[in-house]
């Protein structure tokens, strides 16, 4: 989960072209949107991009994005779930 | 304005740079003016390359507090509207599409990321023109003016399709202040065309 979770700040920072954040800046429970890291609704569709581009996983309900999309650690745990269901 | 690795203001030269592509002049220039503001980095060239030649225009100077917001507005024009991204935006079509390019696959996108920035909520335009016609600017501005529908306005010209790109704006008060030169057609022509000498 750590290694994911690694992973995930560098794809994060990657798609979403944010310039001035390292990485090693964004919390494992930091909250992604709003308060947290700031991101906008863009932002939460190219999250649905990377999902499907480097997980190869479609979020099939939206209600589910704001619980998905909370954290990289809330990210990392429904890859995870997701990928042990598929295993 | 901005042209060619130059960007000028009030028709000095205040910074420039040597053969570099677009986008990464583009943030040499963000960078040098000082400027802080992390959406930048995640617009179209279209939209950075407005962005930027307005924060040269309005730094050091301009006093928006003069104005209700409701009366600072935009009017622009190019040749190419929002071709150069949707090119690009067509190639990510191939596979998954990209939302952050859909998102400025409009020309108009550049007026909302001015005012986003500044707040400004006037009456905004985008015209597509094949090239910078000054006598329609003039004369469309002269009518929000006149009429009261704006007290200030943003106006000019920002195309971009892949290396090409010009941005010549100019900002339009209804007062005269101290270094302001007449908003006619023949003064609109001869800043645009600065950098030709």
């Amino acid at each position: 989960m750590d290694k994911l979770m690694l992973d995930l700040k560098a794809q994060i920072v990657a798609q979403l072209n944010l310039q001035d954040v390292k990485p090693a800046d964004i919390g494992n429970d930091q909250p992604l949107f709003v308060e947290g890291l700031g991101l906008d609704s863009i932002d939460a569709l190219e999250l649905i991009v990377l999902l499907q581009q480097q997980y190869k996983i479609k979020l099939s309900n939206a209600d589910e994005g704001p619980k998905v999309f909370h954290s990289v650690r809330t990210m990392a745990e429904y890859i995870t779930a997701h990928q042990a269901q598929n295993s | 304005m901005i042209s060619k690795q130059v960007v000028y203001k009030n028709r000095q030269r205040v910074f420039e740079e040597g053969i570099k592509a677009l986008p990464d002049f583009l943030v040499s220039a963000y960078q040098h003016f000082g400027l802080q503001y992390p959406r930048f980095y995640k617009m179209d060239n279209l939209s950075k390359l407005g962005w930027l030649a307005n924060e040269v225009l309005l730094q050091g100077g301009f006093e928006k507090e003069r104005y209700k917001p409701e009366k600072i507005g935009i009017v622009l024009s190019n040749a190419s509207s929002s071709l150069d991204t949707d090119a690009r935006y067509y190639e990510t079509v191939k596979s998954i599409p990209s939302p952050a390019l859909f998102v400025y696959t409009l020309p108009n996108i550049v007026i909302g990321e001015i005012s986003i920035r500044h707040q400004f909520k006037g009456e905004n335009a985008f015209f597509i023109f094949e090239q910078f016609d000054a006598g329609f600017i003039e004369q469309y501005v002269d009518g929000l003016v006149n009429n009261d529908i704006l007290h200030c306005c943003i106006c000019g010209w920002v195309e971009v399709l892949e290396e090409e790109y010009k941005a010549a704006l100019f900002l339009v008060e209804k007062e005269k202040s101290r270094d302001s030169v007449i908003f006619t057609k023949e003064n609109l022509n001869k800043i645009y065309q600065l950098e030709n000498g």
